[in-house]
């Protein structure tokens, strides 16, 4: 045993799995939705908070959500960041816009991008509206809208995003 | 120190493939029978709230975390989870009584091993230099462990065909489990070997579900006017990684765990053993220290349906619902975690 | 509005995790050992000597320092046989996952032995090391065991 040697000081551990995924009850019938160009959240029959994409449950009540509500395509910025950096397997070009997005009716905001506006006048509580991707193209996927682009509308103030009407 | 009882127990369907159902669909339906058979509105009734799963057995990250959906966590709770069987869960909701920072607990665990290839995904919890790479699966490892226990002449195979055929008859009364039915031993090991010398009866199935508990100190359980059965013993021991360190046909943690637990203090009436494997049904009823005279799971046990990550909290629950009930006066509940019974618990109830 | 009864989706997926690990004095020195095409342990201070070597001792807890050369021959303690080896099993023709005590060792290591059937496995047997064709430092430079 010669001291000299090489010695090892680690190892490649590669680990893959395999598994088939399975998206359960209210995703399902949200991505079937998605496809035919709706978007539909779930309502909790407690707090009547509207949550998309839905989950199946209130997570506030803990109860299921199983009344389904159609949102327009109308949303409200609720928070954003700018991306500089290009992310592998991204084929979006920075830098460009990713918002916490809060739609009509909704209660729960989900993340999209914003385009069709300089970066830089993108701001919280600005009023937006998806643009859909043709409709040979939809899947099962939120890629069905191709991203968010500001509304001729006046910005909605911050403490009324996402706020039930008559809390 | 204070008593802590369990009060309520609440189990899915234990299926094959729950596919339909995400985690929050499997969780939600169990802990709110679990809340309500305790007499509570909601998750806001108990002081502290804990889990056991394991996010690779579906290959979603941070399952865990998306399952606190099914909670009503709002106001936000006190909560912790395990990537563990739910039976640890239980552990340390114990201790968070015990030490007084809380009065009661929502115990829940969840599996959805469907999506995977479990005795791989298992494999993979294996020592990461030596054991993991070898993609050893927890089937073919268990076979090993069958075989040192053939070899040393600590139970046979015949013996090994008596547990599935008990467990396939008992599971008959229970209404939540996968397999089910009358076989003879003569039938069972006129199977072919699976994994010699492992025939496929002898290993567990793979399933989906869900089970939930709620505890609370024994005043508590009077204050709410429940029926009740007491822990009166927790403990766990765990083994080295090491296989070849360890002696497989017996279970030396097991042995000390019941021990501590104080299970030879009392008859028992009846126990549920956590063996996802027929041998190993043996070798811990034999570290327990139980004769004849203990009926041993009555509910089919793990051969029968086998929830990772929950199958250990479902025998506490099986236990503690047993004595509730008034079919028996104490009980003695295991729970296993690892590959070839590396980690154990025991817990020994009894009757208020 | 009227939900889609449509099937569940699903959707397969492969989850990598691409690691390296660091291996330590200990597992580093095991694996630098097998590349050169030898097997060796470490001795605990009651002489027990473990291979593959483990850091500590796992009765004591005591660091274990000690390096022994070991022989590529040993014993089957235990076995389960594979008849139908998974796309994930490292050997594709049926096999066993075995506990071997190599000469020289106290305590068996998990490995793989290629007998070719179930008829020639046996508690107790002899087995030697089948080393792979190439040698890298890592547990799998041994190939499997092969009766000696």
């Amino acid at each position: 045993m010669s001291e000299e040697k090489e010695m090892i000081t680690g190892m490649e551990a590669p680990m893959y799995l395999t598994y088939n995924f399975t998206a359960g009850g209210a995703t399902t019938r949200f991505l079937a939705e998605l496809r035919n160009g709706k978007l539909v959240g779930q309502e909790c029959p407690k707090c009547q908070h509207v949550y998309i994409p839905p989950r199946g449950s209130c997570a506030a009540c803990g109860v299921p959500t199983v009344r389904e509500v159609e949102l327009t395509n109308k949303a409200t910025v609720q928070s954003f960041t700018i991306v500089y950096i290009p992310i592998p397997n991204n084929p979006i070009k920075p830098p460009y816009v990713i918002a916490n997005l809060m739609a009509d009716g909704a209660h729960q905001s989900f993340l999209h991008l914003i385009s069709d506006v300089d970066n830089a006048d993108v701001r919280i509580g600005m009023r937006v509206e998806a643009i859909w991707k043709a409709e040979e193209e939809w899947t099962h996927a939120m890629e069905n809208i191709q991203y968010f682009r500001p509304l001729d509308e006046p910005d909605m103030p911050i403490d009324e995003i996402g706020r039930l009407k008559n809390a | 120190m204070r008593d802590i009882a369990i009060v309520s127990f609440a189990q899915s369907p234990i299926l094959r493939d729950a596919g339909a159902q995400n985690e929050v669909e499997l969780i939600m339906p169990v802990v709110s029978a679990a809340l309500n058979a305790a007499g509570l509105e909601d998750v806001q009734g108990v002081d502290f709230t804990c889990s056991g799963s394991c996010d690779y057995l579906q290959g979603a990250s941070f399952a865990f975390v998306a399952g606190v959906d099914a909670l009503g966590a709002v106001p936000p709770i006190k909560e912790s989870h395990v990537e563990m069987d739910a039976a640890w869960a239980l552990y340390e909701s114990y201790l968070k009584i015990k030490a007084g920072q809380a009065d009661s607990a929502l115990i829940y665990g969840f599996a959805k091993s469907s999506p995977g290839d479990l005795p791989f995904v298992l494999s993979q919890q294996l020592d990461p230099y030596y054991y993991a790479p070898l993609w050893a699966d927890s089937v073919s490892l268990a076979a090993m462990q069958a075989r040192a226990g053939i070899d040393s002449g600590e139970f046979t195979a015949e013996q090994m065909a008596e547990v599935v055929q008990a467990s396939r008859s008992n599971a008959k009364n229970n209404e939540n489990t996968q397999l089910k039915g009358d076989y003879s031993v003569e039938q069972l090991l006129a199977e072919p070997e699976y994994i010699a010398p492992l025939r496929k009866h002898d290993c567990p199935p793979v399933s989906d579900g869900a089970s939930a508990m709620v505890i609370c100190t024994v005043e508590k359980a009077k204050e709410w006017g429940l029926p009740y059965a007491v822990i009166s013993g927790i403990e766990h021991r765990i083994e080295s990684h090491n296989f070849g360190a360890r002696d497989l046909a017996v279970s030396e943690s097991v042995v000390l765990a019941a021990e501590k637990a104080g299970v030879s203090q009392g008859p028992i009436d009846i126990a549920e053993i956590h063996a996802p494997f027929s041998h190993q049904e043996l070798i811990v009823k034999k570290a327990l220290g139980l004769d004849d005279t203990t009926k041993v799971n009555l509910s089919g046990g793990p051969l029968a349906g086998n929830l990772m990550m929950c199958a250990g909290l479902d025998r506490i629950g099986e236990v503690a619902m047993r004595i509730i009930k008034g079919e028996a006066k104490r009980g003695v509940a295991h729970a296993t975690s690892g590959p070839c019974l590396q980690h154990n618990m025991v817990t020994v109830l009894e009757a208020s | 509005m009227s939900s889609t009864e449509s099937e569940v989706l699903s959707q397969a997926f492969e989850l990598g995790f691409t690691y390296t690990r660091s291996t330590g004095p200990v597992v580093g020195r095991f694996l630098t050992e097998l590349r050169d095409r030898k097997v060796v342990g470490n001795k605990a201070s009651d002489g027990t000597v473990y291979v593959p070597p483990m850091e500590f001792d796992p009765r004591t807890a005591e660091e274990i320092t000690e390096f022994v050369e070991v022989a590529e021959t040993g014993v089957v303690k235990t076995w389960s046989w594979i008849a139908e080896p998974q796309s994930k099993h490292l050997l594709q023709q049926p096999f066993a996952f075995a506990l071997v005590q190599l000469d020289g060792s106290d305590v068996p290591m998990l490995h793989m032995v290629d007998a070719g059937s179930i008829d020639k496995m046996k508690t107790g047997m002899k087995v030697k090391v089948r080393w792979a064709e190439t040698t890298r430092g890592h547990v799998t430079d041994i190939n499997c065991f092969e009766p000696a």
